[in-house]
């Protein structure tokens, strides 16, 4: 696994301890492509997707919009296998991380998470942790070992990506759960970018900040397109108009299960959509 | 149209805090009468026990001197000749013994409930330690003496053969390379009565754990999960340190009960009055369990001596309690993630 740091030089830091034994199949430092074919969903006998596919470009922030309760958290939850953890949950379909598939039996849950980072609509640091153990929290997870200086550097660099650094550098070493509700969401951003995943995931990042802290997660989310995919779940429409390149909306009708809608690029879906649903969301008639 | 507040501000208004009263509605202060007394009287009992012990022990002690009581092993209180450092010693070395065995089992089972178990297995779990924490200690106490006994000491006579160069597991008084099984040296020690009472002491350990780890925020899971943690990378940076206090705090619980286990203990060991540092050995005693077996051949001065041992454990215990009820109140408190 190599890093790429601030000045652009691929650092080679970590061998993945598990490297030998399994090659990786997919490893690899640059953002990548997302891809969901055909995804349906379950908890318990209760189906609440039907058949979704969508191509979540590399190094593209991909939005996904729509009424409460129409299964889009639960599709971004499938995106790193998040969902299997509910025990009545099942899934049908697959999702291709650079054309493989991440639910391949012959494939390690851990790997696919650590390459899929998610961030949460709450901010969930480990309060046991300081700032700096919190950051590089994957990396103990991941059983990875690394120097002192790689850890002050891997640190840092996420920080800065994260937009926390100039905030916390002077006080790394206490406690994560002593920020304010927006730079604990920002360290958990920090937290998931640490172990260089391919794809961020984010469930309504914002939902629970202030206007001042949600400008600062989405100042970060673009200063991150290029470097990672990035696939966001709003209820807030101006900001998926802001901050994404492609959005999908997705619907429910009552009890039925949820499927998208339409999908496309961000500016021809707000202006110019072509259902009428689709037109009624953005446009704040409903939902 | 809006107003906009003077700059001065007004100097006749008092600016002092007032005081604030309620008016409490009729069940409210019949709610309050009975839980006071409820309240009270617990604590009254409680007060009365402490009271009645120091009345009654605090002669017996001064007879001999607190010097000599706390420091004399034998206890022959009709010459004048007792004290509590052999049977205090037995306590506490059963109960050292009861939680190194039952701590990491008590982790183990609880960490499997909440976190390995799942559907009927968790429930049924569940509820199987608490219809063992129901299991009366003297079903507990036979069945250490006739089961676990005969089955545990080759065990014991192993340990001592292999590791008795360690000080407290040597036995003495036996020829390991004796061709004989001979495991009467083996029987009644304070190995065995340790043994029965991590049993006892294995459910409430395991349920107040339980309870602990079962509050770890999902939240903090998921985040953990979310970063490619395996269950035991989770378990270790989610579950253990917000689990911490119902560790310490129900390791402490058990220790309490371990101090004061009676029965159990008075039926498989053979009493000595005297220090024994071999815990495999055979002979060990108990303040709980030697007041139980000289309480129906005392007289009343001899009495006075049991109340004067009775005093020391319940000092010990309410020790123990109060720092375990302390840690498990303090555990977490303002580090938690808001909401």
């Amino acid at each position: 696994m190599t890093m790429q740091s601030a000045s652009g030089h691929a650092l080679a830091v970590f061998d993945p301890p598990d490297g030998e034994a399994l090659p990786d199949p997919l490893a690899g430092s640059d953002a990548a492509e997302l891809d969901a074919r055909a995804v349906s969903a379950w908890f318990g006998e209760r189906k609440v997707l039907d058949r979704v596919s969508l191509t979540m470009a590399a190094g593209q922030v991909t939005a996904l919009i729509g009424p409460s309760g129409c299964g889009k958290s639960t599709f971004l939850r499938i995106l790193n296998r998040m969902h299997e953890m509910v025990p009545t949950a099942s899934l049908a379909g697959q999702v291709l991380l650079d054309g493989s598939d991440i639910y391949d039996p012959g494939r390690r849950v851990t790997l696919a998470r650590r390459h899929i980072g998610m961030v949460f609509q709450k901010a969930n640091p480990f309060p046991a942790m300081s700032i700096y153990e919190n950051t590089i929290a994957g990396l103990k997870l991941a059983g990875i070992k690394a120097s002192r200086v790689e850890k002050d550097f891997l640190v840092e660099d996420s920080l800065r990506k994260a937009s926390l650094w100039d905030e916390v550098k002077d006080r790394l070493h206490q406690p994560g759960g002593g920020l304010s509700g927006g730079q604990q969401q920002r360290l958990c951003i920090a937290r998931s970018l640490a172990v260089s995943p391919r794809v961020l995931l984010m469930d309504e990042p914002c939902s629970a900040l202030d206007p001042t802290s949600t400008r600062r997660v989405e100042e970060t989310i673009a200063s991150l397109r290029d470097q990672v995919t990035v696939v966001i779940v709003t209820h807030n429409m101006q900001q998926a108009a802001r901050i994404s390149d492609t959005c999908a909306f997705f619907l429910a009708a009552q009890n039925d299960p949820g499927a998208i809608v339409e999908h496309g690029p961000t500016e021809a879906m707000f202006n110019y959509p072509q259902d009428e649903r689709t037109s009624d969301y953005v446009n704040g008639r409903f939902g | 149209m809006s107003t906009v507040l003077p700059g001065t501000r007004a100097a006749e208004a008092q600016d002092v805090p007032r005081p604030l009263q309620q008016l409490l509605e009729q069940q409210d202060y019949l709610f309050r009468a009975v839980t006071r007394v409820g309240g009270g009287i617990v604590l009254a009992v409680m007060a009365l026990v402490g009271l009645f012990l120091a009345g009654n022990g605090i002669g017996a002690i001064g007879e001999v001197g607190l010097g000599t009581f706390l420091t004399t092993q034998n206890w022959a209180p009709e010459t004048n000749d007792f004290g509590i450092a052999a049977v205090l010693w037995g306590t506490v070395q059963i109960a050292a013994v009861a939680l190194a065995v039952a701590m990491p089992l008590a982790l183990g089972t609880a960490l499997f409930i909440t976190e390995v178990a799942t559907g009927w297995l968790q429930k049924s779990l569940t509820s199987l330690i608490d219809l063992l924490a129901a299991v009366p200690s003297v079903v507990f106490g036979l069945w250490g003496a006739y089961m676990l006994q005969p089955n545990v000491v080759d065990f014991s006579k192993w340990l001592s053969t292999w590791f008795g160069w360690i000080p407290f597991l040597q036995v003495d008084g036996v020829d390991p390379g004796s061709p004989l099984r001979d495991t009467v040296p083996y029987t009644a020690s304070a190995f065995i009565a340790g043994l029965v009472v991590a049993m006892m002491i294995v459910p409430i350990q395991t349920s107040i754990m339980t309870e602990s780890f079962r509050r770890a925020p999902t939240g903090e899971r998921e985040g953990a999960y979310a970063l490619g943690a395996t269950r035991l990378g989770m378990i270790g940076t989610v579950v253990l340190p917000f689990g911490r206090g119902g560790i310490i705090g129900g390791t402490m619980l058990g220790l309490g009960r371990a101090l004061g286990e009676t029965i159990a203990i008075y039926l498989i060991i053979s009493p000595v009055y005297a220090i024994n540092f071999h815990v495999l050995e055979k002979g060990a005693n108990s303040i709980a369990a030697m007041i139980a077996l000289k309480y129906s051949e005392s007289n009343e001065s001899a009495m006075g001596a049991l109340m004067a041992a009775g005093l020391t454990l319940f000092v010990i215990t309410m020790l123990v309690n109060i720092t375990a009820s302390a840690i498990m109140a303090r555990s977490r408190s303002g580090a938690e993630s808001e909401g």
